[in-house]
């Protein structure tokens, strides 16, 4: 008869490996320090997730082949920042869900982007216009992300602000050259920054969490940026020979969770083969 | 092949250039732009390297299919990285093309009215998530064994343009390898889904080729030329031999039932793919060829007050330079 092995194996194995990766783990407080890191790093990775989905929504479309090689690269950056914003998020959760599980598994209220960037494409104008307008507040706030309290953070923003302030030199160019190209191209440019103004607002309203992780020195009071926009802003717009418009109104909600009905038709293009086959590696 | 079924052209030029120059190309030297060249060899391959190009950016589409639907960021970020290396080499070949005395928007004015044509892989659908593993497997499989033996070619900017184009090939190919291992070895319905792709790319991918050698009408003066390295029927049995066992560590089948090892040619027999759907595909009768040329329409229409735009404004800051002199 072999000599009886102490058995190393417990019944209960998938559940011990899943507790320890944090499944089942209570979701975190609100109001706690890690809850409103995990609010704050959410609102950055689906703000350059949903951008990055909607310019890949061009490939193969661009007006020229320059244009679709360049917006190919953004959304590859806006993808890599994303990889990054939220596999920090899923650390700080601790219940086991990755960048990929907040990426494909959420539905639209978890998603925290700004509104602008979930705006549909509309013609090249309106995508260059929306990313611009996004360009013109991303590279400020990841050169404070810079200065973060937390080392993590800073790291992940001294990689993207490289990567944008390439974006927003290109981004920049473009409408100042159609703004000030034809009198078709001047029409749409501008037509496009009147459609998109009243979603830039959102960028710059803090709420409790924001001021929370300002006054902790985690990321910058979103108010705090409106100044360098403004300039860069105003400068383009002049260059490019385009208004900027008198209205002071602004949409929001996305930052909160509450989009337009955009949101979730992008969502289910995106998360449909995670949500049709959920057993599948990809 | 990305360059299917290129006419070549008859030569009138004089016969003691054309000896000369030939003389060139049998001791192996590059022809470069500026040096002389029989009008034939010039259109021929301008012909070549514009459909190549046409081929590069018409294959984004297919791929492009599916970006905005890939199933993790990582999956999503290769297939983009890869469809943004597609316009690259679109790039290179225009560039290529331009030194031989033709303009990009010439030769896109072409593909769009139809005179052109582009690789008639493309015309085919990409159904499910593993037709983008067998795309990169097969199709940058095929396109990789004819641009191989290109770097070699006489034309010099061609050739330069085709040893960067391989490399990044070869690297798609391996993702697309990748992609169908982690669809063979998943779930049930994975496994299916990358069998069904095999099943329906692994015939057009033998098209790439080009017709069977006896059918082949425009070879003998390319090869003469170096601007065709080896025959049709050379490069897909290469493919083939190289491709079944490939299949085979993944677990799928070849959809041929006549596929058998041939121990004395030390290669693979196999079907024929039909022919007469590839000649439906050239003549516009594939299942994507209407969607994919009104794809390009659209953009080449839709982009022009962007390109008048920038072009309006490059006029403008011309003419305020010369004031400010």
């Amino acid at each position: 008869m072999a000599p009886s092995l102490s058995d190393v194996m417990t019944p209960d194995a998938a559940a011990l490996a899943a507790a320890a990766g944090g499944e089942g783990r209570a979701p975190l407080a609100a109001g706690s320090a890690d809850h409103d890191l995990f609010t704050g790093l959410t609102r950055l990775g689906d703000t350059a997730l949903i951008l990055g989905h909607r310019v890949s929504e061009w490939c193969g479309h661009a007006p020229i082949l320059e244009e679709d090689i360049a917006l190919a690269n953004m959304a590859l950056d806006l993808i890599g920042q994303t990889q990054l914003w939220l596999g920090l998020a899923g650390e700080v959760e601790g219940r086991g869900r990755d960048a990929d599980a907040l990426a494909f598994r959420r539905d639209a209220w978890d998603f925290h982007n700004l509104l602008l960037v979930e705006r549909p494409n509309g013609d090249f104008g309106m995508t260059l216009m929306r990313q611009f307008l996004f360009d013109a507040w991303h590279l400020p706030l990841l050169k404070a992300l810079e200065g973060s309290t937390d080392a993590r953070i800073a790291a992940i923003a001294q990689k993207a602000g490289k990567e944008v302030a390439y974006h927003l030199e290109r981004s920049a160019d473009l409408v100042i050259r159609l703004g000030d190209g034809t009198e078709e191209s001047h029409r749409r440019m501008q037509g496009a920054l009147d459609a998109l103004w009243g979603y830039t607002g959102e960028m710059f309203l803090g709420d409790a969490v924001d001021q929370r992780l300002a006054e902790a020195g985690v990321m910058p009071a979103p108010e705090s940026l409106r100044a360098v926009w403004d300039q860069t802003v105003d400068q383009v717009l002049a260059e490019a020979t385009l208004t900027r418009p008198a209205s002071t109104f602004a949409h929001k909600g996305g930052k909160q969770g509450r989009h337009s009905e955009h949101m979730g038709h992008l969502l289910t293009t995106m998360q449909w083969l995670q949500r049709a086959y959920p057993d599948a590696k990809w | 092949m990305y360059a299917q079924m290129v006419k070549s052209e008859a030569s009138t030029d004089d016969p003691a250039l054309l000896a000369a120059f030939q003389a060139r190309i049998d001791a192996g030297e590059k022809i470069e732009p500026k040096e002389w060249m029989p009008e034939a060899y010039r259109k021929t391959l301008i012909r070549q390297i514009g459909q190549h190009a046409h081929s590069e950016i018409v294959g984004q589409l297919p791929e492009g299919n599916w970006i905005t639907r890939a199933p993790t960021l990582e999956r999503k970020a290769i297939l983009l990285a890869k469809v943004q290396d597609e316009a690259g080499h679109g790039l290179y070949l225009y560039c290529a093309a331009e030194t031989l005395g033709v303009s990009r928007d010439d030769l896109t004015e072409q593909l769009l009215s139809g005179r052109m044509k582009y690789s008639s892989i493309f015309n085919y659908p990409t159904l499910t998530w593993a037709d983008i593993g067998a795309v990169g497997w097969l199709v940058d499989g095929a396109a990789i064994m004819n641009q191989v033996p290109l770097q070699r070619t006489s034309f010099g900017p061609y050739s330069r343009a085709m040893i960067r184009i391989c490399k990044e090939e070869s690297f798609h190919q391996r993702q697309g390898y990748d992609l169908m291992r982690a669809m063979a070895t998943g779930t049930a319905e994975q496994k299916a889904m990358a069998q069904d792709a095999l099943n329906r790319f692994w015939y057009p991918s033998l098209m790439m080729f080009g017709p069977s050698d006896k059918d082949s009408i425009h070879s003998t003066q390319s090869m003469a030329w170096r601007i065709k390295i080896n025959t049709n029927d050379e490069l897909r049995q290469k493919f083939v031999d190289q491709t079944v066992p490939q299949a085979q560590y993944l677990g799928l089948t070849i959809p041929d039932e006549n596929l058998k090892w041939n121990e004395e040619k030390q290669g693979w027999d196999f079907s024929e793919p039909d022919w007469s759907e590839f000649y439906e595909v050239l003549k516009g009768n594939g299942p994507c060829n209407t969607d994919r040329m009104e794809a390009r329409q659209r953009a080449w229409r839709d982009g022009e007050w962007f390109r008048e735009g920038l072009m309006a404004h490059a006029r403008k800051s011309a003419a305020r330079r010369v004031a400010a002199e």
